[in-house]
């Protein structure tokens, strides 16, 4: 239980990067900063919200990884056993391949995702009408809950009832999750397919934030379209682009619930990636201990991937795109 | 402006705590009542039932009775074991879970109960009530249909192959040729879900070197996985899944969402390893497959030069109902094991719906069921077995079943070899 805790705290830390774009745009956000420089509302004010941080959030993490320096079954105390947990997370074999799965996820789900969002996302910017009617079926797998998805695709990728059984289409006829060397890329897939159209919904509106003025002073001086996009589009869209890579990258670092369903981490350990390593290590081995070290490294994982990305990416320091405009 | 800090910060505090207290206080039964916990699923029916006809005569202290879905359920009864939360009595698998239980003060001992009371104790199977019995102490109490494992047959694709359900193991490995040249398979299995290959590897090492191989194992004996009969029976398992006895795409295919049972009644394969709680799921799925006479079952093959009697039986005896040592409500809950749990009536809605509870002279009952020759099939070779053998996953303590799973599934993809197998599993057992 505070294992789970402790991964959603960990996926709570990304949580402002979510609000800052909106501080970037310029006109409602600088009346909101005026605001808060003139003295703000009163901080206690601010007091439920911390306790809840606190009570659900922090103090949980603070139990998890005091709890991985014990053994515990779940069940009567816990025994102090010192670094040993840590030392065997780092050095089994189980759980460094699940590290560096965990890594090739993130990598692969940035590399598929944030080209086809930016794409999407600027094309359903646009305010045709066609392009308003696609954009709404694009954002239904938004509304669909994980687990459905996870067991629709299940059914769908069956080897032996599922898309590979389709006649006359041989491409499709692989062993989707069965297959040590797919299954891997069929979360992938599924993944991309559930998350895409979230981060086309955070292009989109960056998207719209552009002023048009912009583009017809381009018009006007003879740019075409890829020129625009080009040298517009994608240097104005920067701190979004940033936003969506840190929510692709800390979010793959603790996804676990779509894999739970669809391969239980299997075939072998193909798809067992840290999130369902630890899973496993709590509820079906029952070393509670052990589990929470792996939490508390993921926690400082996501941790320290948002600060770097925060810090090199330039997004801490909130330079405005549009000086003299 | 510090003082308001202060003062909102210990009211929040205060506030927390309390709501946190009543909650513990309130939370336990819900009502006046004990609160029970089972599975959704299989023998559902008959928990509701039974409880049904308690809270009838009982009106004033009614049992609230609670039913979850398995994996989920697992991790529920940990949580609420460990947070000292638990509900009064609890379904389980008896085993190496209940034993963790039992291990940490949570379970009540029903021993002298049973003593008190001959007739509860000389109705049921003796073996049955082993799966809950701890150092001679008994903590479970049997409550549902038994659950051997059989092959389960499709008939028709036999037929269709021009084939007989094979009785030995060189009559099944002569087999498998058959069903590859209409491009079927022999064998359906549900690999995604890993409890399924242990069935094989159960009644493999059975039948070759007989139940003591596990009891040694069970016991923690030094190196009793690398017992002979351990390692021919991987090698068996490898032959089977390079001479592609296994259905296409085994490696994914799920037991829970009805898949690898769909293999079986569509004709894909010919016959399923698997426990007696799947027949309710045909009946309920493919009535007609049962109907039409496609359907058939048998024991596992026997192996040429096995030690092991082919009379052994591997699966479950039954699943059990144990009291919480925390519960205010035995006194309650042993008259509503006693006189509700496997009453005559409670035992109909049992074998209605295809489950054989583990009770002396039930023949009479069963020649009057519907679905009369499967439930005397179960009832006989449950009755008449020398070893039910407890599945390897439940007996051993979990982090042991875990390794296990493992491992099994690394022998099923031919990742490593028998000897390997061995030599992590005696390495797990040490842990």
């Amino acid at each position: 239980m505070t294992d789970a805790a402790g991964a959603g705290a960990g996926r709570d830390s990304d949580g402002p990067g979510l609000a800052m774009p909106v501080d970037a745009a310029p006109p409602g956000a600088r009346a909101g900063r005026k605001r808060g420089e003139r003295g703000g509302p009163n901080l206690a004010m601010a007091l439920p919200a911390l306790a809840m941080f606190g009570g659900f959030a922090l103090a949980p993490m603070v139990l998890v990884f005091v709890l991985g320096f014990t053994q515990w079954s779940g069940l009567g105390k816990p025994v102090w056993t010192g670094l040993s947990n840590w030392h065997e997370a780092v050095h089994d074999p189980v759980t460094q391949g699940a590290g560096w799965l965990t890594l090739k996820l993130m990598i692969t789900s940035w590399l598929v995702q944030t080209p086809i969002c930016l794409l999407l996302g600027v094309f359903i910017a646009g305010r045709q009408r066609y392009r308003s009617v696609l954009a709404v079926i694009y954002f239904v797998p938004l509304l669909l809950s994980t687990v459905a998805i996870g067991i629709t695709f299940r059914a769908l990728l069956d080897p032996n009832f599922g898309v590979s059984a389709a006649p006359s289409l041989a491409f499709l006829a692989h062993d989707w999750l069965g297959d040590e060397d797919l299954a891997f890329y069929s979360i992938v897939a599924v993944v991309s397919w559930q998350f895409i159209p979230f981060h086309t919904l955070l292009y989109q509106a960056g998207v719209r934030q552009i002023p048009r003025i912009i583009y017809e002073a381009a018009i006007v001086d003879g740019a075409g379209r890829l020129a625009m996009f080009w040298y517009i589009t994608l240097p104005q869209l920067r701190y979004t682009i940033v936003t969506s890579s840190m929510l692709i990258l800390v979010g793959s670092l603790t996804y676990f619930d779509l894999v739970y369903v669809m391969t239980g981490g299997g075939p072998g350990f193909a798809t067992r990636l840290l999130p369902l390593d630890m899973f496993l290590s709590a509820f079906s081995r029952r070393e509670m201990g052990r589990a929470s070290a792996i939490a508390s490294l993921l926690v400082g994982g996501g941790l320290l991937l948002s600060l770097v990305l925060v810090r090199f990416s330039g997004f801490a320091r909130m330079r405005s795109q549009q000086e003299g405009l | 402006m510090r003082k308001a800090l202060v003062w909102t910060l210990g009211l929040t505090l205060w506030l927390g705590l309390v709501g946190s207290r009543a909650m513990a206080q309130t939370s336990p039964a819900g009502g006046t009542g004990p609160l029970v916990w089972a599975l959704t699923g299989g023998d559902e029916k008959a928990y509701q039932d039974a409880v049904a006809q308690y809270n009838q005569k009982h009106p004033a202290a009614k049992i609230t009775l609670q039913l979850f879905p398995n994996e989920p359920y697992k991790q529920k009864l940990l949580v609420a074991m460990g947070a000292g939360n638990p509900p009064d009595l609890f379904f389980n698998w008896g085993g190496g879970i209940l034993k963790s239980y039992v291990d940490a003060g949570n379970v009540a001992d029903l021993t002298a109960d049973f003593a008190k009371d001959p007739t509860w104790k000389s109705r049921l199977f003796p073996a049955v009530l082993a799966a809950g019995t701890f150092g001679g102490k008994i903590y479970g109490v049997p409550i549902n249909g038994m659950q051997p494992v059989m092959f389960y047959i499709n008939n028709k694709v036999f037929q269709e192959v021009g084939a007989q359900p094979p009785k030995t193991w060189s009559e099944l490995m002569a087999v498998i040729p058959k069903f590859k040249a209409k491009g079927k398979a022999l064998l359906a299995v549900a690999g995604a879900d890993r409890w399924t290959y242990l069935m094989y590897i159960e009644y493999l090492v059975d039948r070759l070197g007989g139940s003591q191989v596990f009891t040694d194992i069970a016991a923690g004996k030094p190196d009793a996985w690398s017992h002979p009969a351990m390692l021919k029976a991987n090698e068996m398992i490898q032959e089977l899944v390079k001479q592609g006895a296994f259905v296409k795409g085994y490696t994914g295919t799920s037991y829970g969402t009805g898949q690898s049972t769909a293999l079986l009644t569509s004709g894909r394969a010919g016959m399923q390893l698997m426990g007696s709680w799947d027949y309710p799921n045909i009946l309920a799925g493919s009535p007609d497959f049962i109907a039409k006479g496609s359907l058939a079952w048998m024991p596992f093959p026997t192996i040429e030069g096995g030690t092991g009697s082919p009379g052994d039986v591997v699966g479950a005896a039954s699943n059990l109902y144990s009291v919480t040592s925390k519960s205010t409500h035995k006194a309650e809950l042993l008259d509503f094991l006693k006189t509700n749990i496997l009453s005559d009536s409670n035992i109909d809605v049992l074998l209605k719906n295809g489950s054989v509870p583990p009770v002396i002279g039930l023949e009479a009952k069963i020649a009057k069921a519907p679905q009369a020759a499967w439930l005397s099939f179960v009832y006989s070779i449950a009755k008449n077995a020398p070893s039910f053998q407890l599945s390897w996953d439940q007996a051993l303590p979990p982090a042991a079943a875990d390794a296990l799973l493992t491992n099994l599934e690394q022998v099923f993809l031919v990742k490593i070899t028998p000897k390997q197998f061995s030599d992590n599993m005696n390495k797990a057992m040490k842990r």
